[in-house]
């Protein structure tokens, strides 16, 4: 299954510096956007985004009692999914209801050739965590993660 | 870091006064320079530290200090059960019981030339590294348990290496009150198919070569000598420690309120030791630790088995393995009286000096080992526990050489072929299945691993023994 055009992403993601590690951040005109592109962030913490074809879907659903808690929780659900399926993603659906998130992500198996992939990410971290608007109205979401 | 924060107490000792919350002092050690160099972040950490319940004495940062989460890397700090003291989740870290562990090959760097570039790529070939590896060893659900109870003892029991071996494990190789039902279904079928893996980010596998001895009499007694060669392995315990790392930092950091404890930083989640959330922690991050011994166990098996291809006449007995992230139960001095403490150290090693019971007869005179990893391009060296060092920080010492720099700036500053083509033009051997991830491992973004040990070795915290180089890395 393919990720619709219409939902695909339209924020944009960067990584911010962590001594050790790597901050992820997802920006995006909704809140669900901005979780969108944070998992953007995490994929490109491991390999370049752009090598990883959206041809496999894997629903994820995750609940905690804040949005900050959420997105750690979001985040550690993709973290969990890449390792025992051995998957990377690439594109991804956001959808909340109440304290919980009904998501799909897009991706495909890893080929390590082709995806260098250069680590993995261990966990999402409480370092760092918010989210929030900022004086644009854009929702930016972010945390560091442990490689 | 600012030093003028800190109050000087020595060349290489740095305090920071009880202020707000904190309950005890903070104290640094490292030189004038590696403090300078510290992130501010560092000082906020070892400081929230210091404001959680039962912490005793001060808490530490080892001269590697840098930014963690919650704890700083390199921190060190003990909680006394009995003065509501707490075990946290993110005081351990994600990869709880990362260590290393050094084999002695019987072996000189002229054994090594004529099968140098084959026993290398054997190594790689041999070794699962890397993202999305999996290993040979697949358990079941009854397998599983069994492992999280017996650590490298299990493994032994398995057929992977000897049982000799488990003497020069700390806790001989298995890790008492670990409890599997702790540990999640999530957690175990994500170690389903990783065990006898490396891993990625800074782990390694290295053959290397003793360059220099600081210590003749501990080196006699570590039975090291200038021109061996000796194998390091660097990994930890992998999926299931990450995953009960994720999850019990949710589920502290969900339960504080109800400890009436405040967090100053959500990572310092922690529960009292005394409470259930405290006491399913530890029997989950008791059963990662021995997760992480058998991961090394199997991955040690491993490599005896390359050599006896290559280079049959290795020996390879194991002269120690040290985990980096744990809590354990200890008994330190505290103002005059024996008492038991839980001892967190986050990217740090466990140094205890000569005479402790926990260090193998064959050691005790002279101290326990403490391994520090250096980067694939630089070196790494043996120390050993001293006497002070149980008095100055529970008997810890620093664990590595610590980021210098970003993973993100490294990957901007290095290509990987240019750094794998620098370091053969040095003798250096490099195996690794990513060039983004040896670009990020490049040695220019760690700091200098001589300056830290100096540090450890000035501070007292342990002595330096001997310095070993690298001739093969592999790199997950």
């Amino acid at each position: 299954m393919h990720p619709p055009r219409s939902e695909t992403v339209q924020g944009s993601w960067e990584h911010f510096p962590h001594q050790a590690d790597v901050g992820v951040r997802g920006i995006g005109s909704t809140k669900e956007e901005a979780f969108e592109c944070a998992a953007q962030a995490l994929t490109a913490v491991i390999t370049d985004l752009g090598s990883v074809a959206p041809t496999q879907s894997v629903p994820i659903v995750c609940e905690a009692p804040d949005d900050e808690l959420l997105l750690v929780d979001w985040l550690n659900a993709l973290v969990y999914e890449m390792a025992t399926r051995r998957m990377l993603f690439s594109r991804f659906n956001v959808r909340f209801n109440d304290h919980s998130l009904h998501a799909t992500a897009w991706g495909e198996p890893i080929e390590v050739a082709r995806h260098q992939p250069d680590v993995e990410v261990k966990g999402a971290t409480y370092t760092e965590l918010s989210l929030k608007q900022d004086e644009e109205g854009r929702w930016v979401a972010q945390c560091v993660v442990d490689v | 870091m600012d030093l003028n924060l800190l109050k000087r107490r020595g060349p290489d000792e740095w305090h920071i006064s009880p202020r707000g919350k904190m309950r005890v002092p903070g104290v640094i050690y490292a030189s004038e320079a590696l403090v300078r160099d510290m992130d501010e972040k560092v000082y906020e950490q070892v400081t929230n530290v210091a404001t959680l319940p039962g912490i005793v004495r001060a808490s530490y940062a080892m001269p590697d200090a840098h930014w963690g989460y919650g704890f700083p890397i390199g921190g060190v700090a003990a909680f006394d059960p009995d003065l509501g003291g707490v075990v946290s989740a993110g005081g351990v870290g994600f990869d709880i019981s990362c260590g290393v562990r050094a084999l002695r090959t019987g072996l000189t760097v002229e054994d090594l030339q004529p099968v140098k570039e084959q026993l290398a790529d054997a190594l790689f070939h041999r070794i699962p590294a890397g993202v999305g590896s999996t290993g040979k060893v697949h358990l079941d659900r009854h397998e599983m348990d069994a492992m999280l109870t017996g650590g490298a003892s299990w493994a032994v029991g398995q057929g992977y290496g000897m049982h000799e071996d488990l003497e020069f494990i700390e806790e001989h190789g298995r890790m008492t009150g670990a409890k599997p039902e702790c540990v999640s279904d999530y957690a175990k079928k994500r170690q389903q198919d990783e065990m006898g893996t490396l891993g990625s980010g800074n782990h390694y596998l290295e053959v290397q070569q003793v360059v220099q001895i600081f210590d003749a009499e501990a080196a006699a007694i570590f039975g090291f000598r200038a021109g061996d060669l000796v194998v390091s392995i660097h990994c930890g315990s992998r999926g299931l420690g990450h995953q009960i790392g994720t999850e019990f930092l949710k589920s502290m950091v969900m339960s504080a309120a109800r400890y009436h404890i405040e967090l100053p930083d959500r990572e310092l989640a922690c529960a009292p030791i005394n409470s259930e959330v405290g006491q399913e922690y530890l029997g989950a991050m008791r059963a990662a630790i021995n997760c992480a011994l058998a991961n090394r166990q199997i991955v040690t098996h491993l490599v005896r088995q390359v050599f006896a291809d290559l280079l049959p006449q290795a020996t390879l007995a194991l002269l120690y393995d040290v985990s980096h992230n744990t809590c354990k139960v200890e008994e330190h001095v505290i103002d005059g009286t024996a008492t038991r403490l839980f001892v967190h150290r986050k990217g740090a090693t466990r140094a205890f000096g000569p005479g402790h019971p926990d260090i193998p007869p064959a050691l005790r005179a002279v101290g326990q080992p403490v391994l520090i990893g250096g980067t694939m391009g630089t070196a790494s060296y043996v120390l050993v526990g001293t006497e002070e060092s149980m008095t100055l920080a529970f008997g810890s010492a620093c664990h590595g050489a610590g980021r210098s720099m970003s993973r993100h700036q490294a990957l901007r500053q290095w290509h990987g072929r240019d750094v794998v083509k620098e370091l053969a033009s040095r003798g250096i051997l490099i195996r690794s299945p990513s060039m983004r991830g040896v670009a990020e491992e490049a040695p220019g973004a760690y700091k200098n691993v001589s300056e830290v040990v100096d540090a450890a070795d000035d501070a007292h915290l342990a002595r330096k023994v001997a310095r070993l180089e690298p001739l093969i890395c592999v790199k997950g």
